[in-house]
């Protein structure tokens, strides 16, 4: 069943016609997704031949909905036209709209979280590589062909690391992998995710990725211990970041005894979350856990 | 990007919140002329961007304009908590009958602004709201709507500030919104006993992903603690220096941070963090290689990269290139995989330097270029071949 994301999707790409639009429009369509159009006020009417693909040009998110029954967006638009372009989405009463732009301004994702979140449009992101439901679909950026499909769900603040644990446990595979994003404040948090691979049939342990920087973690830890009954193993990255400096993603950044790694990984453990020291621990606790879950009887 | 006190008063001004009459320099002699123009007597206080600098001997208070100068030489070129003073500022002192805290922040969780407000001004605000937390009000602000009056004023009640600072509570909202902010404190806010309101101290951060908006800001207004950091910054590559010995490049913050673990977790320190982005070009992977090699302390040098959108091949393009523009004297340990990850391996075994091997996990090339900087810092230079 996967999370958020499935063969179902119908997929528009707002920003498609520029050189990273085009780029991962292209490796979508062949990890399977349906793109069924893309958007851009300047080339509505028009059409883009990815291979033996055409794909048609709205005017409008509302027009690509209404022509193709699109239920999920991926934006690609510049920074400076982010918050726009989520408003417009949201506007058009889009399901998800997964937010792949880096260096949005704070002020422009606090204004169409929130705003999104009265229309009831989910974001994941912003700066995040979406998410993938290995063999069904792939909204965002995130390779296709470096994992399969299975019963492990994970969702990571960051990018990179989501691709080395999907490496790491190829053998297993994953039920639905879900970038949510390293800035300050993102549409979809840890928290979204675990009450929905909770939820989901297909998937049957949880991988938490984590960073310095804000208390989400700790937050999904609480969570963990109120609501989760399936297995999860955590990695948390950024135990040797010093105070005050900014690490790469806007968000993570340790502010006084706030936000550190330690207290992250603290945290989890105290809920009965395994948590690596390395991806490749994390890695090795999830196939030791996997084989545990599989080998109590069933009820 | 934080702002020095004396531009976070600039913008205060502009957006006419009551401060004190300051002025900035670098000269003691300055400083003297300075005094004389406000009056004679002065606060002299040190720019730096940290904390604590009353503590540390940066906030002096003098009677006359040669007291001025002598306070300003005691204060320039001092060292707080790692930061050198190269200016100070001189302020009117005030005659202070109440001190008030006033912050909007951001609130990740909620993922909007929230004011947080006190008449307990004057101190560490978590001090205060560790010992009483209900003195410390905190107000959350809906992004459509705002700080208006009528929001300002339930800000105000709700911490028991005068009446007067609603006025202020709406500019300094201005102020955040207006120059893409993500913090704005004033502490104190103060009632002199003339009755008026004014902010005596001030901290702005400003967003650096709204810089492309706010051009006032140029990247000299930023202080680079280290030279290398500004190189870096000129190429436009994510780097922050660190203090320890295996330098450390990677694709991917999430990656980079990892790595850095993992290096300290083999029992070496590692020496910087260096992120080359997403799809990073050949030249870019040249550039960081270059910045790292160029640090002095750096020993070793681990390249940790899973290509997802970046290329393994590119990266080892980069690689090479760097090798031919730069005489590599510190062992090189590369771990490619993911994207054109075979490729990338084949570009660095045919050019075969000596210094530079490959790994084939992560854990194992950080285990290498910890023995590799360990040996060397052993031997103090490494037998270049």
């Amino acid at each position: 069943m996967a999370i958020f994301l499935t063969k179902e999707s119908r997929v528009l790409v707002q920003g498609m016609t520029g050189g990273e639009g085009m780029k991962h429009t292209r490796r979508m369509l062949a990890a399977g997704t349906h793109v069924v159009g893309g958007v851009n006020p300047r080339k509505a009417g028009q059409s883009v031949d990815f291979d033996d693909r055409v794909v048609p040009v709205f005017g409008s998110v509302a027009d690509g909905m209404r022509a193709t029954g699109a239920d999920v967006t991926v934006v690609f638009v510049p920074p400076a036209f982010a918050k726009a372009a989520v408003v417009e989405a949201a506007d058009a009463g889009i399901g998800l709209a997964v937010v792949i732009t880096e260096g949005i301004p704070v002020h422009d994702c606090v204004a169409f979280t929130s705003y999104a979140k009265k229309k009831g449009t989910r974001i994941v992101g912003p700066n995040c590589p979406g998410l993938i439901t290995p063999g069904q679909s792939n909204a965002g950026i995130i390779p296709a062909d470096i994992t399969r499909s299975g019963r492990v769900g994970l969702v990571s603040k960051s990018g990179t690391l989501t691709y080395q644990l999907m490496y790491e446990l190829r053998d297993i595979g994953f039920s639905t992998c879900v970038g949510i994003g390293g800035d300050p404040v993102v549409g979809t948090t840890h928290i979204d995710c675990l009450a929905a691979f909770q939820d989901d049939p297909d998937t049957e342990l949880i991988v938490l990725i984590g960073e310095i920087g804000g208390d989400a973690e700790e937050r999904a830890a609480a969570y963990i211990r109120e609501h989760v009954t399936k297995p999860v193993v955590g990695y948390i990255a950024g135990f040797t970041a010093p105070e005050g400096r900014t690490m790469g993603h806007a968000g993570a950044i340790v502010s006084g005894s706030a936000g550190t790694a330690q207290a992250k990984k603290a945290a989890l453990e105290a809920v009965g979350v395994k948590v690596g020291n390395t991806p490749t621990e994390t890695a090795r606790l999830v196939l030791a856990l996997l084989d545990t879950v599989r080998e109590a009887p069933q009820a | 990007m934080d702002l020095y006190e004396h531009q976070a008063r600039a913008l205060f001004e502009e957006h006419g919140i009551p401060v004190p009459r300051a002025e900035v320099t670098d000269s003691p002699q300055e400083a003297r002329a300075i005094a004389r123009r406000l009056g004679g007597s002065v606060v002299v206080k040190a720019q730096v961007k940290t904390g604590g600098r009353g503590k540390a001997g940066g906030v002096r208070l003098a009677a006359d304009p040669a007291g001025a100068e002598r306070a300003a030489r005691l204060i320039l070129g001092r060292d707080i908590k790692g930061h050198r003073v190269g200016k100070v500022m001189l302020a009117q002192p005030v005659d202070i009958e109440t001190e008030f805290y006033v912050a909007y922040v951001l609130d990740r969780a909620a993922g909007r602004f929230l004011a947080i407000a006190s008449a307990e001004g004057g101190m560490e605000i978590e001090e205060v709201a560790a010992a009483r937390p209900e003195a410390v009000a905190r107000t959350p602000i809906d992004p459509a709507e705002g700080v208006t009056s009528a929001k300002a004023g339930e800000i105000a009640e709700a911490a028991g500030l005068a009446p007067q600072t609603v006025d202020v509570l709406v500019r300094l909202w201005e102020v955040l919104v207006r120059q893409d902010a993500v913090l704005v404190e004033v502490n104190p806010l103060v009632r002199t006993r003339q009755g008026h309101i004014l902010a005596l101290d001030g901290k702005v951060t400003l967003d650096d992903n709204a810089r492309f908006r706010q051009a006032r800001w140029s990247t000299d207004s930023v202080a680079y603690d280290d030279p290398l950091e500004a190189v870096a910054a000129a190429k436009g590559l994510n780097y922050v220096k660190l203090d320890g010995e295996v330098g450390v490049i990677g694709n991917g913050a999430g990656l980079v941070m990892s790595t850095l673990d993992v290096v300290a977790g083999c029992g070496a320190r590692p020496a910087n963090f260096l992120d080359i982005g997403g799809g990073a070009s050949a030249q870019v992977m040249a550039d960081g290689l270059g910045v790292i090699l160029s640090d002095p302390a750096v020993k070793s040098v681990f390249v940790n990269v899973f290509g997802g959108i970046t290329a393994c091949d590119a990266v080892a393009d980069g690689i090479v290139r760097a090798l031919d523009e730069v005489r590599l004297t510190k062992p090189l340990v590369v771990r490619l995989d993911g994207n054109n990850a075979a490729r990338g391996r084949a570009v660095l075994d045919a050019r075969a330097h000596p210094l530079v091997q490959q790994a084939t996990t992560m854990d194992g090339a950080a285990r290498r270029a910890a023995e590799l900087a360990d040996a060397s810092r052993r031997s103090g230079t490494w037998p270049s071949s």
